[in-house]
């Protein structure tokens, strides 16, 4: 699915990650932990090829393609997805016909015809019920006026219309109350499949019990310093990161 | 300087065929037209509301004008029609600066309103003509006075509503069809007189078209008198070419508890200059004024408003949103002055422009001037650029960087166009501004609104 190379990047002048390697597996969910400012906003920026952000050095391979040469808009097409940490409110465009053009835009990348308005009326209702959104929501301008909860939920509803192959979840989970909590793991384990992967980016091993990662990585510094199991997290909840900075040999 | 010269000389040596072919009532102010157009002469960039487009520079070319009235013969009915969806509009064509007499629309106009041509109505020439729109003050309406020889009249007799919106097309054309020879370029000389009883309801919209591929001057102006508890509705749309030019000046004087809604749409042009100067004259009147100028190339459009509330109680509301691409220069200055007395005055003023690229150049001017002290008045401006967070996010969701910048343009022209009342004439322009994004309106090849 996903061969990250030692992977540097930098904004302005300020080198933020410095040589990730990464690989994902089709079907591996893997979760992402680390400290305040150690990059895991920046990697999933990188991935998707967010113009704030230099490249400097490494490669990354998306399905076999190479990632870093390519558009924003042909990485979504080629079934990226990243659930933004803070989702942008765009005034005076309706949720339904941001929808349409997106997925309008990847059936005609995909070369086929745009989807006619009742099709894309159902599939909206049905995604719409696997994160419980208000079926209002869809007459509103793109996460304008959305709470923090409905912005999340609208996050992982994207998702579920565009069928990404790779997701990254940017902290969707913070700022979020217990129920909403659940209803977004319920709607991404739901979305999930043998096919599809997912990287989750979390404080908080609350979600990762619901989502169930096959491995958790810290990043710090930059740099993934250490990799494991999901026991991993637990480890991290009770006791931070200090002993991990001292495992690298640092205070 | 000196523009001015050549219309001096031209009224000079044809004052007598202008005459000619003009109505009396008409030719009753024009000499005192045509000496307030030499006192003052084409206003210098120097004169404040005129500071940004230089008239100078507009009027300096040789344009040919149509003294002797000669038809040109164009069957608008046959090239214009109009599919504004479910908009049974009730249409009308000024070739010109020439009312198009043949085959009117018939039987949809309750009685007693006239829509005609002012030759046929001096009582009401030498009643409301050039009253308003005062020569001795603006250098342009003098020269549209001293030259225009014909105009229309709108007339809406005591309590008479006009359900059916009434639908100006202007068709400028210069060529006439099978011409043996090449004509010169034309100025044209509109004149609209739109007088409401009290009481009296209509909804007036004007589009300006560019049938033929010559260089245009088009200068117009549009007074209306809006009496007690009239309503109008003056929807005026620009969709030209680039070598046309375009100066209006529009004078609205509203009576008690009367309601204006005027909207200038800017969707294709050359030069545009719009002038309204709208006069509160009665208390408990209002005032919806909004403008929407989509501009690209070398695209130049100066909106330009004064709204004066003489006396209390009235409400002005005004936004003016502009979206300026390539080389494209926007104005909008706007006063609004409350006199003296003129208490519970609410006014509110705003400009927000998008500037697309770093050369297109954007300058705005809000300005307040209060003589009164008990008044709630606000104004403010801006020019910014599209966001770069949603159009990141857009493209993320796969979304291309063009249809992103798209749907943000229209969103922030929709603002304006959500605005108007006319529910039709609101469908079809979501529809027209978006094909105006996409380039696919590139030069008028008729008239897009009612092709």
């Amino acid at each position: 699915m996903l061969e990250v190379k030692n992977l540097h990047a930098k904004i302005g002048d300020k080198e933020i990650l410095k040589g990730i390697d990464l690989v994902i597996n089709d079907g591996e969910t893997h979760a992402i932990m680390g400290p305040n400012g150690s990059g895991k906003s920046t990697l999933s920026a990188v991935l998707v090829g967010n113009p704030l952000y230099e490249v400097t050095e490494g490669e990354a391979y998306f399905n076999g393609k190479n990632l870093l040469e390519m558009k924003p808009e042909d990485r979504a097409h080629e079934g990226l997805f990243l659930s933004f940490q803070y989702p942008v409110e765009i005034p005076g465009v309706s949720m339904t016909n941001f929808m349409k053009a997106a997925i309008n835009e990847k059936r005609k990348y995909q070369g086929l015809d745009p989807m006619n308005a009742a099709e894309f009326l159902k599939l909206q209702r049905e995604k719409r019920k696997i994160v419980e959104l208000d079926s209002k929501l869809a007459n509103r301008s793109v996460n304008e006026g959305f709470s923090g909860g409905e912005k999340k939920r609208n996050e992982i509803f994207q998702m579920a219309m565009l069928e990404p192959k790779l997701s990254i979840l940017d902290e969707t989970d913070s700022g979020l109350d217990v129920d909403a909590m659940r209803i977004v793991a319920e709607g991404v384990n739901k979305l999930q499949t043998p096919e599809t992967s997912c990287i989750v980016i979390t404080h908080y091993d609350r979600l990762l019990e619901m989502i169930k990662p096959q491995f958790v990585h810290v990043l710090y510094k930059g740099r993934i310093v250490k990799t494991g199991g999901p026991e991993l997290a637990k480890e991290i909840q009770e006791h931070g990161y200090d002993w991990i900075k001292e495992e690298i040999g640092e205070e | 300087m000196g523009s001015e010269q050549q219309y001096i000389e031209l009224y000079e040596q044809v004052r007598q065929i202008i005459f000619d072919h003009a109505s009396e009532a008409m030719n009753a102010v024009r000499d005192q037209a045509f000496e307030d157009f030499r006192k003052q002469g084409f206003p210098s960039k120097k004169v404040e509301r005129y500071k940004y487009t230089d008239m100078q520079k507009l009027f300096a070319p040789d344009y040919g004008v149509n003294l002797s009235r000669l038809q040109i013969p164009v069957d608008p009915y046959e090239a214009f029609r109009c599919d504004v969806p479910n908009l049974s509009t009730s249409l009308y064509f000024v070739v010109n600066d020439m009312f198009y007499t043949q085959a009117q629309p018939k039987g949809h106009l309750p009685e007693g309103v006239i829509i005609g041509s002012l030759r046929d109505y001096p009582e009401f020439v030498s009643k409301y003509y050039a009253k308003q729109a005062k020569t001795s003050e603006d250098a342009v309406t003098a020269l549209n006075t001293m030259l225009a020889q014909d105009g229309l009249l709108i007339y809406v007799p005591k309590n008479v509503k006009v359900d059916r919106a009434i639908q100006v097309i202007n068709i400028l054309k210069a060529t006439p069809q099978n011409a043996q020879r090449q004509v010169p370029d034309l100025m044209v000389n509109r004149r609209v007189l739109i007088v409401l009883e009290e009481g009296a309801e209509i909804k007036m919209l004007f589009c300006d078209h560019a049938a033929d591929d010559r260089n245009f001057l088009a200068t117009q102006v549009i007074e209306a008198y809006v009496g007690d508890n009239a309503s109008l509705d003056l929807y005026c749309m620009e969709e030209t070419h680039h070598k046309n030019v375009r100066v209006s000046n529009v004078y609205i004087d509203q009576q008690a508890n009367s309601r204006v809604n005027h909207n200038v749409i800017t969707l294709h042009n050359g030069t545009t200059r719009n002038k309204l100067d709208l006069t509160f004259s009665g208390e408990g009147s209002e005032c919806q004024c909004y403008g929407c100028v989509i501009a690209d190339k070398e695209q130049h459009v100066d909106n330009n408003t004064l709204i004066t509330h003489k006396v209390p109680h009235c409400t002005s509301n005004e936004l003016y949103k502009y979206v300026l691409d390539d080389n494209a220069t926007g104005a909008f200055a706007g006063r609004v002055l409350v006199e003296h007395g003129a208490q519970k005055t609410s006014s509110q003023m705003t400009n927000q422009n998008l500037t697309a690229t770093k050369e297109a150049r954007m300058y705005t001017q809000p300005m307040l001037e209060i003589y009164a002290d008990d008044v709630k008045c606000a104004h403010g401006s801006t020019v910014g650029q599209l966001n770069d967070a949603a159009l990141f996010y857009m493209r993320q969701r796969g979304i291309s960087l063009q249809e992103a910048k798209l749907l943000l343009q229209n969103a922030f022209i929709n603002e304006v166009i959500d605005k108007m009342q006319l529910e039709p004439l609101r469908d079809r322009l979501h529809y027209l501004v978006e094909k105006r994004f996409r380039g696919e309106l590139n030069k008028c090849d008729g008239c897009r609104l009612c092709k």
